[in-house]
């Protein structure tokens, strides 16, 4: 169930030619001015944590986008495989009762 | 020689704005040939940083001036002989170990000055330390970062970081000279007189220079001659050529 990007995993795997030594990637995530959660905005190279913080900042806050900035090594994260995407996903199409479209809204509470 | 307030914050506003004009095209050189992409980015936005401080210090030195002239005619019009920056923010940028080497030692001396420009008795001054002093923090912790990176890491960076470092450092010197203009800026509270950040300086460098494994030179030897006009090294003009000329082939011209 679970794929990793093998792009995250420089100079790794027994098997198969030897990556080209890389820093790792990490994936940015940034919270805005407004923002209430962090979200994903790419990725980027770095030789650790700390550096990969101020390129971040450096290639993604330029524009004053954030306040706060997580970075998570890539090989860190657990991913669903595009081949599950069948008995992952599809079985919510279906269930419409799961949505709360069946309720009367009384007139005072307005829109919601 | 009698020297004037004015005179010497014209003098000191010229060696600021050309410190951070020179060091900033120095490192806009690099765009788009640094070793990896997030360092080209980073690079180009301290470029940008150090342009733009270059802005707030000759549209003030042009104000100080007051011959209607502009930042702008300061940093293009002005021929070798006129600039006011240190050696070190002129020479080439050699190898990206060099380069950040550079960097590491002007905004090491840089944060120092400006942390002291905050309590400058000229508003101007204080204002510009504000904002210049932010990015500066910033800077120096990114080069110092790097320095420690590169310097502690493999066999090949630190014999490059070492070989910056004693190619560089007899140009820390100027840094911290002090003249008849110095004098009077620090008598008048608008500018301490560079030799006292000296001490300053050097507890950081040494902290940083340890951290990266390197070994600080012996000697005290400095090139000088930038931040009074005497003698600038021949890198400067050939610079100047690039930087000005379209100024000089299109008198005038806007963008």
């Amino acid at each position: 169930m679970s794929s990793v990007n093998p792009s995250a995993y420089p100079e790794t795997g027994e098997n198969g030619p030897k990556r080209k030594a890389e820093w790792p990637l990490w994936e940015i995530f940034i919270r805005g001015q407004h923002g209430m959660s962090h979200r994903h905005v790419g990725s980027l190279h770095a030789p650790d944590a700390e550096m990969a913080i101020k390129n971040a900042r450096d290639v993604y806050t330029r524009r004053n986008e954030g306040v706060s900035i997580w970075v998570v090594e890539a090989r860190n994260i657990t991913a669903t495989s595009p081949s599950d995407k069948g008995p992952m996903f599809e079985p919510s199409a279906t269930k419409v009762y799961r949505h709360p479209t069946f309720y009367d809204i009384p007139d005072e509470i307005g829109h919601m | 020689m009698g020297v004037s307030e004015k005179e010497a914050l014209l003098e000191f506003l010229l060696r600021m704005g050309d410190n951070s004009l020179i060091l900033g095209h120095r490192i806009s050189e690099w765009c788009g040939h640094a070793p990896i992409l997030e360092e080209d980015i980073a690079l180009a936005n301290t470029a940008l940083d150090l342009i733009g401080q270059t802005q707030l210090w000759l549209g003030y030195a042009a104000e100080v001036q007051g011959e209607g002239k502009t930042a702008d005619d300061l940093a293009f019009l002005r021929d070798a002989w006129d600039f006011r920056n240190v050696l070190l923010t002129e020479l080439p940028n050699g190898d990206f170990g060099r380069t950040i080497m550079r960097k590491f030692f002007f905004d090491a001396f840089q944060t120092v000055l400006l942390g002291r420009l905050l309590k400058s008795t000229d508003t101007t001054v204080r204002e510009i330390a504000e904002k210049a002093s932010k990015e500066m923090a910033y800077h120096l912790e990114r080069s110092a970062d790097t320095v420690v990176g590169l310097g502690d890491g493999t066999d090949e960076s630190h014999e490059k970081m070492q070989a910056a470092l004693d190619r560089l450092y007899p140009y820390v010197g100027e840094m911290f000279e002090s003249d008849a203009y110095d004098a009077v800026l620090a008598k008048a509270g608008i500018a301490p007189d560079p030799a006292s950040l000296r001490g300053e300086f050097d507890a950081l460098v040494t902290k940083v220079i340890a951290r990266a494994t390197l070994t600080l030179p012996e000697g005290d030897f400095a090139h000088s001659g930038g931040r009074t006009g005497r003698m600038h090294t021949e890198h400067l003009g050939h610079m100047l050529t690039q930087m000005q000329w379209l100024q000089r082939a299109y008198p005038g011209s806007k963008w």
